[in-house]
C-alpha cells in the first residue's frame, strides 16, 4: 500500500512544520547565549531575567486576571444566547439575535477591535463611562468575542441532548428549575467548561484587540510580547515559550490523566 | 414566557451595546469628515472617507494584496491539510487523540510565540541561517525574514489547524464502504480518491479553506512582524491610518469596505455550515 | 471474456479458507464452491463469518490462509477492482455527488467502455430494474428501495459472472421486502449470474436462494437446497436458527429417543448418536386420550392468536415448553391453562447428532 505510506509520510511531514519552530524556540530557552536560537551552553539564566521583568510579569498577571474574567462572563452570555437558541424556538427577532451573538465570530480582529474602540470613546463622550480605556474595555470586549465562540458550543450541545430527558424530569414531579438544575445543567456542563476554556484562551491569545481598545495602563500580555518581538527577539521570547509550552503541556497532560482515571472508575 | 424573558434580554442588551451600536457608529464615522481635534472627527454625512478609498490606487491595492495573500494562505494550508487530516482519520481511536492533542496543542501555546519562534528561525542571525553557514552552503545569511515568503509560512503555521479539523471531521463521516464500491467497479486506489474521496469531501476542503480565508483576509500581526515593508495589507494599512495617521473616518470605511468583501465567503461559508 | 459455460459446473471455489481478527477466528478453514449461475445464501448470525467471507470474495480482506479459485485460478492476491466480482453493499454505497447515470456509469468508465457502447448498457441495466428516466437523479432524491435499485443496476451492468450482495433486503421496509425478493431473483434467471447473498434472515435465504450455507462460528453448519436444510435440520443450531422449530434434549434408546424434559418417547428412524430431536410446531395436533410413544401430555400457558393458527405454548409434564401451532380448520383452541394431550407423526421426528 504505497498511497498509505504517502499519507502517513505526508502527515509526519505536517506535523514537523507544526511542531519543530515550537520545539526549537523551547529547547533553545535553556540556552546561555545571547542571541536567541544560538546554542550557547546549557542555562537558565533567561528565565531568571523573565522573571525579573517586571514588566512582562506585571502583563501576564493582568492578562490572566483579564482572561479569567472575560471567559466567565463569556460563559453567562453565551451560555444563555446558546439556551435561546436551541431552545426558544423563532423567538421574536431570532435571526438578528443569532447574526449578533455570531458576529465577532467571522468578523476580522482589526474590524471588531476598530468598532469597539469607538463605542467606547462614544459611550466616554456621551456619559462618561467608561473612563478611559484599560483591563476594563479589554475585559468586555473579549467577552464579547468569548460569548459567541460559547454560545456556539451550548447551542450545539442542547441540540443533540434529547428535549424529552427534561419532559422526563418534569414528568416525574420537577419544576422547570430543578429540571435545568438536575439534569440539562449536568448535560451541558462539559459544553461550559470547554466553551469557559476556548473563551479563555482566545482572550490570552489576542493582541489586536486588546490593541485597540486598551489603554497606557492595561498592557496584557500579548500587547507586551507584541512590542518585545517588534524591537527584535530577545532569548526571553524563548524562556517566556518555554514556561508557556511547558505550562499547558503539563496541565493538558494532568487533565488527560484525571479523565483516563474517572473514566476507568 | 417571564423565564425566556429573563434569559434573553441581557443578553440583547448586551448584544445591542457590543455589537449591534459599534457597527452603527462604525458607519456613522465612516460617513465624518476628519477633523484635527479630539476625537479627530466631525459628524457629517460625508462620503470623504469612501471617496478616498476608491480615489487612492493605494487602498485598492492593499485590499487585493490581502485578499491573495489570504488565498495563498488557505490553499497553503489545504494542501498540507489534507494528507494530515487523512492521516489522523485513518488512525486507530486511541491513536486519533494523539494526534488531535497534538494538531491543537500549538493552538494553546500562544499565536505571537509561534511568531516569535518563525522570527528566530528565519532572520538573518536566526537558526536556519546558523546551520546553513556552519554547513558551508551559504556563505552570507539569506534575507529569508521580512519577505512575502517568511509572511505566508508564519500565516500558514498559525491557520493550519483550522484547515485541518473540518476535513478530518468529514473523512471520518466519510462512508468507508463508498472506496470499497469504486475498487469493486474497477477503481485503483489513486482513481478512487480522485473520483469519489476528494468530490465527496469538497465541502469539508471548501470550508476549511474560508475558515483559513475569512480570518487572514484581516491579518495585521504577521505582516507586521514578518513580512516586507511594502507588503501593506489592508489590516495593516487600516492600523496605520487609525494609530499613526488619526484618519479616523479613512479606517472606519476601509473597515466597512473589508466587512463588505468578506460578505460573500462568509456567507458561503454559513451555506457550507447549515449543509446536512 | 466468459469462456464455455457449462450450466452447472464450478465458478468459484473457497478452499480452507482461515481468517482471524486478533483472537478470534473469524472463518475456521471453510471449503465452499459457489456454482455458475445459481443463487446462493450465505445465512448465519452476527459473529458467524459470512460477512467476511463476502469481504474475501470480493477483495476486501484477505485470507490469512487458504486459496480462492475463480474458474480455477487463485484470485487471493488480485486487488479487487481487477477482479471480474462485483457487490452490491449493504448501504448501498452509492456515490452521493454523483447522479443516478453517472454512478451506473463509473464502473464501465473505470474500464474504459467507449461511450457510444456504454450508453445503451447503462440504459438496459436502469430498465431492468425499472429506474428508466431516474437517471438526472442523485442518490438523496431516491427512496430506500430506489436507492437499493440503483445499487443493483451499477453491479450488474459489469455484466459479472459473480454478484455479492450484502444484506440486499435488510434496509427495505416489510411491504417492500417480498417484491423486491421476486425482482432479484427474476433479475439472476435473466442475468445467469450466480448470485452469493448475505443474510441473517432464514426467511429471506430459503424463499430466495436455489442452495444455502447455514454458517455458525466461521464453519458451515449445514449446506443444501432450502428445502432440506428446512426439513432435516442437522444440528441443534441449525434447527434453532431456522426458526420456530422444538429442539427437545434427551438419548437414544432401544425404542426411538427418550426425553426426559418432554415426558415422551419419540419413535421414528432414531440413529444411535443421536442427541436432541426437532419438531415443527405445525406438525404437531391434539389428540384426545392418544397414548403411546410419539405423544406427550401438558398444560396450555398462553395462546397466541396469529391468523392462519394460533400457536400455543405448551408446558409438558417433563417441564420443557413446546410450541404448538393450531389451525384455524381444525376448531377453536384449548382454553389456557387447560390440560392437552398432543400427537406428532415419526416421519415428522428429526433426529440431531448434534
Amino acid at each position: 500500500m504505497t498511497r498509505g505510506r504517502f499519507v502517513t509520510l505526508a502527515m509526519a511531514a505536517g506535523f514537523a512544520f507544526l511542531w519543530l519552530p515550537i520545539l526549537l524556540l523551547v529547547g533553545y530557552a535553556f540556552s546561555a547565549d545571547r542571541i536567541p536560537f544560538q546554542w550557547g551552553g546549557f542555562s537558565l539564566r533567561w528565565f531568571a531575567a523573565l522573571a525579573a521583568d517586571d514588566r512582562v510579569i506585571e502583563a501576564a498577571s493582568l492578562s490572566l486576571r483579564i482572561a479569567t474574567g472575560a471567559a466567565s462572563l463569556a460563559v453567562l452570555l453565551g451560555g444563555a444566547a446558546g439556551w435561546g437558541l436551541a431552545r426558544y424556538g423563532r423567538f421574536r427577532g431570532r435571526a438578528l439575535f443569532g447574526a449578533l451573538i455570531g458576529a465577532p465570530l467571522v468578523l476580522p480582529e482589526v474590524v471588531t477591535g476598530l468598532s469597539l474602540l469607538l463605542l467606547f470613546v462614544a459611550l466616554e463622550s456621551v456619559t462618561g463611562w467608561p473612563a478611559g480605556r484599560g483591563a476594563l474595555t479589554v475585559l468586555l470586549a473579549h467577552a464579547t468575542l468569548g460569548a459567541a465562540f460559547v454560545a456556539v458550543v451550548v447551542q450545539a450541545r442542547l441540540t443533540e441532548t434529547d428535549r424529552s430527558l427534561e419532559e422526563a424530569a418534569m414528568d416525574l414531579g420537577a419544576t422547570p428549575f430543578i429540571a435545568f438544575r438536575t439534569i440539562t445543567l449536568p448535560l451541558i456542563a462539559p459544553a461550559l467548561a470547554a466553551g469557559w476554556l476556548l473563551a479563555f484562551t482566545l482572550s490570552l491569545d489576542d493582541v489586536v484587540i486588546a490593541s485597540f481598545v486598551s489603554g497606557p495602563a492595561g498592557t496584557t500580555l500579548p500587547m507586551a510580547l507584541f512590542a518585545m518581538l517588534r524591537l527584535g527577539l530577545t532569548p526571553e521570547v524563548n524562556a517566556l515559550g518555554a514556561v508557556v509550552v511547558i505550562g499547558v503541556g503539563s496541565v493538558l497532560i494532568l487533565a488527560a490523566l484525571l479523565l483516563r482515571r474517572s473514566d476507568s472508575r | 414566557m417571564k423565564g425566556r424573558l429573563a434569559v434573553l434580554l441581557p443578553v440583547w442588551a448586551w448584544l445591542l451595546v457590543f455589537v449591534a451600536a459599534p457597527a452603527a457608529i462604525l458607519l456613522a464615522i465612516a460617513l465624518a469628515e476628519a477633523d484635527s481635534g479630539v476625537p479627530p472627527f466631525r459628524l457629517a454625512w460625508s462620503l470623504t472617507g469612501f471617496a478616498t478609498l476608491a480615489e487612492d490606487r493605494y487602498y485598492l491595492d492593499a485590499v487585493l494584496t490581502a485578499l491573495r495573500i489570504a488565498a495563498m494562505t488557505a490553499t497553503g494550508c489545504l494542501l498540507i491539510a489534507y494528507p494530515m487530516a487523512m492521516g489522523i482519520a485513518r488512525a486507530a481511536p486511541g491513536r486519533r487523540m494523539l494526534l488531535l492533542a497534538l494538531l491543537m496543542l500549538p493552538f494553546w501555546t500562544g499565536f505571537l510565540l509561534r511568531v516569535g519562534a518563525w522570527i528566530g528561525l528565519l532572520r538573518d542571525q536566526g537558526w536556519i541561517n546558523g546551520m546553513l553557514m556552519a554547513l558551508g552552503i551559504t556563505e552570507a545569511p539569506l534575507p529569508l525574514l521580512y519577505s512575502e515568503g517568511a509572511m505566508l509560512v508564519g500565516m500558514v503555521h498559525s491557520y493550519l489547524p483550522f484547515a485541518v479539523l473540518p476535513l478530518f471531521a468529514a473523512l471520518l463521516r466519510l462512508d468507508p464502504t463508498l472506496g470499497e464500491a469504486a475498487a469493486d467497479l474497477g477503481a485503483g486506489p489513486a482513481t478512487a480518491f480522485v473520483t469519489v474521496t476528494l468530490p465527496v469531501t469538497a465541502p469539508a476542503a471548501a470550508a476549511g479553506f474560508l475558515l483559513v480565508f475569512i480570518p487572514a483576509a484581516g491579518e495585521f500581526v504577521i505582516p507586521e512582524l514578518m513580512g516586507p515593508p511594502e507588503a501593506q495589507l489592508v489590516g495593516r494599512v487600516l492600523w496605520q491610518e487609525f494609530f499613526q495617521n488619526h484618519d479616523w473616518p479613512v479606517a472606519a470605511a476601509l473597515a466597512l469596505a473589508l466587512l463588505l468583501l468578506l460578505l460573500v465567503p462568509i456567507r458561503l461559508f454559513q451555506r457550507l455550515e447549515a449543509r446536512p | 471474456m466468459a469462456g464455455p459455460n457449462p450450466a452447472s459446473g464450478p465458478l468459484l471455489r473457497a478452499e480452507a479458507i482461515t481468517k482471524r481478527f486478533g483472537a478470534t477466528l473469524a472463518l475456521d478453514a471453510l471449503d465452499l464452491t459457489i456454482i455458475e449461475g445459481e443463487f446462493f445464501a450465505l445465512l448465519g448470525g452476527s459473529g458467524s463469518g459470512k460477512s467476511t467471507l463476502l469481504r474475501i470474495i470480493a477483495g476486501f480482506d484477505t485470507p490469512d490462509d487458504g486459496r480462492l479459485l475463480l474458474d480455477g485460478a487463485d484470485i487471493v492476491a488480485t486487488p479487487p477492482w481487477a477482479r471480474p466480482i462485483n457487490m452490491m453493499f449493504q448501504s448501498y454505497a452509492l456515490f452521493p455527488h454523483m447522479s443516478v447515470a453517472d454512478n451506473v456509469a463509473y464502473g464501465l468508465r473505470r474500464a474504459g467502455t467507449p461511450r457510444a457502447e456504454a450508453a445503451p448498457r447503462i440504459a438496459a441495466a436502469l430498465a431492468m430494474v425499472g429506474l428508466t428516466g431516474f437517471e438526472r437523479r442523485r442518490p438523496h432524491e431516491l427512496s430506500g428501495g430506489q436507492k437499493q435499485r440503483v445499487a443493483l443496476a451499477r453491479s450488474l451492468v459489469m455484466r459479472p459472472r459473480l454478484l455479492l450482495l450484502d444484506e440486499p433486503l435488510g434496509a427495505l421496509d416489510a411491504g417492500l421486502r417480498e417484491r423486491t425478493g421476486f425482482e432479484l431473483r427474476a433479475l439472476q434467471r435473466e442475468t445467469g449470474a450466480a448470485f452469493v447473498m448475505v443474510t441473517h434472515d432464514q426467511e429471506e435465504a430459503l424463499a430466495l436462494a436455489d442452495r444455502v450455507a447455514v454458517l455458525e462460528g466461521g464453519r458451515i453448519a449445514q449446506l443444501g437446497p432450502p428445502r432440506a436444510i428446512y426439513e432435516r435440520p442437522a444440528s441443534r443450531f441449525v434447527a434453532r436458527f431456522l426458526g420456530a422449530a422444538n429442539v427437545l434434549e434427551g438419548r437414544a434408546v432401544a425404542a426411538g429417543f427418550d426425553s426426559t424434559e418432554a415426558g415422551a418417547t419419540f419413535a421414528g428412524v432414531i440413529p444411535a448418536d443421536t442427541v436432541a430431536v426437532a419438531l415443527r410446531p405445525e406438525r404437531i395436533r391434539l389428540a384426545a386420550n392418544a397414548t403411546g410413544p410419539n405423544t406427550a401430555r401438558g398444560v396450555v400457558e398462553d395462546a397466541a392468536f396469529r391468523g392462519d393458527d394460533t400457536l400455543l405454548l405448551v408446558r409438558l409434564a417433563g417441564g420443557a415448553l413446546l410450541r404448538v401451532a393450531h389451525a384455524e380448520e381444525d376448531g377453536a383452541p384449548p382454553e389456557r391453562g387447560g390440560g392437552v394431550t398432543l400427537a406428532w407423526d415419526a416421519a415428522d421426528v428429526v433426529p440431531l447428532a448434534s
